[in-house]
């Protein structure tokens, strides 16, 4: 008897952990350096890059606002998936459980960034 | 059910007896911080959404010595995570033909590298003119 294939639904997690990957590879450090560390220290950039205006300026430009999704929820699902990998390799044996918990928080990331950006408005 | 405990061996700290896996797990384990900037960031977003004062508390918590420190953590930790994303890309691509013969491994990791020096270049470049 021959059954049908079951569908696998790998390659949507691990098209998200890719996406994720190249584009925490492209633009990760230079992201955690001007958002963590050139604008609180005040170097090379302007004192008021990330102020208040220009921050909402930005959150309310369509361009803008899909590229703060993208960072954050790729950002999230690479590293949901990379993490539930390696708990196989650090002895737990990853069920059910630990796939809910490691998606499903970069799922609620998602939700969250998403209301976050309506609410900035357009 | 069966009594029997059949021997299992154990397999706590495998990685870290070969310095091949030990590097696997670092660089497995850079997602733990590309997860934490990513919290960050979309804390940050909360704050904006909930108006001035509240963006302007978190832009003052990214001052303070703890959040300057683990930034530059996540630096060195999401620097390796993208040396060693080009790293493995020869062999997590599809092979490359150019001209009839495989592209070398050198050139997919440089040319990854390339690509993210160039990136970052320009997303600094924006961020200057913008924020001019």
């Amino acid at each position: 008897m021959k059954r049908p294939l079951k569908r696998s639904n790998a390659p949507i997690f691990w098209a998200l952990f890719g996406a994720g990957g190249m584009l925490s590879a492209l633009l990760g450090p230079m992201l955690v350096f001007i958002t963590g560390i050139a604008v609180p220290l005040g170097l090379l950039l302007p004192a008021d890059t990330m102020s208040y205006p220009k921050m909402l300026a930005f959150a309310q430009n369509l361009i803008g606002k899909g590229f703060i999704f993208a960072i954050i929820a790729l950002f999230l699902w690479h590293a949901a998936h990379r993490i539930f990998h390696s708990l196989h390799d650090i002895g737990i044996h990853a069920g059910r459980g630990a796939r809910l918990l490691c998606y499903g928080l970069a799922m609620l990331g998602t939700v969250l960034a998403a209301y976050a950006l309506l609410a900035t408005g357009f | 059910m069966s009594k029997r405990r059949p021997y299992v061996r154990p397999m706590d700290g495998w990685w870290r007896k070969n310095p091949y896996f030990v590097e696997y797990m670092i660089h497995e384990g850079t997602a733990l911080f590309v997860a934490a900037y990513a919290a960050v960031l979309l804390f940050g977003l909360l704050r904006l959404a909930q108006g001035e004062a509240a963006w302007n508390g978190w832009l003052l918590a990214l001052k303070s010595p703890w959040s300057i420190g683990f930034h530059l953590l996540a630096l060195a930790a999401i620097g390796y995570h993208a040396y060693t994303w080009f790293k493995i890309m020869p062999r997590t691509m599809p092979p490359l033909v150019v001209g009839g013969k495989r592209l070398p491994a050198w050139a997919i990791t440089g040319g990854g590298l390339a690509a993210a020096g160039a990136a970052s270049l320009l997303l600094f470049v924006l961020v200057w003119g913008l924020a001019r």
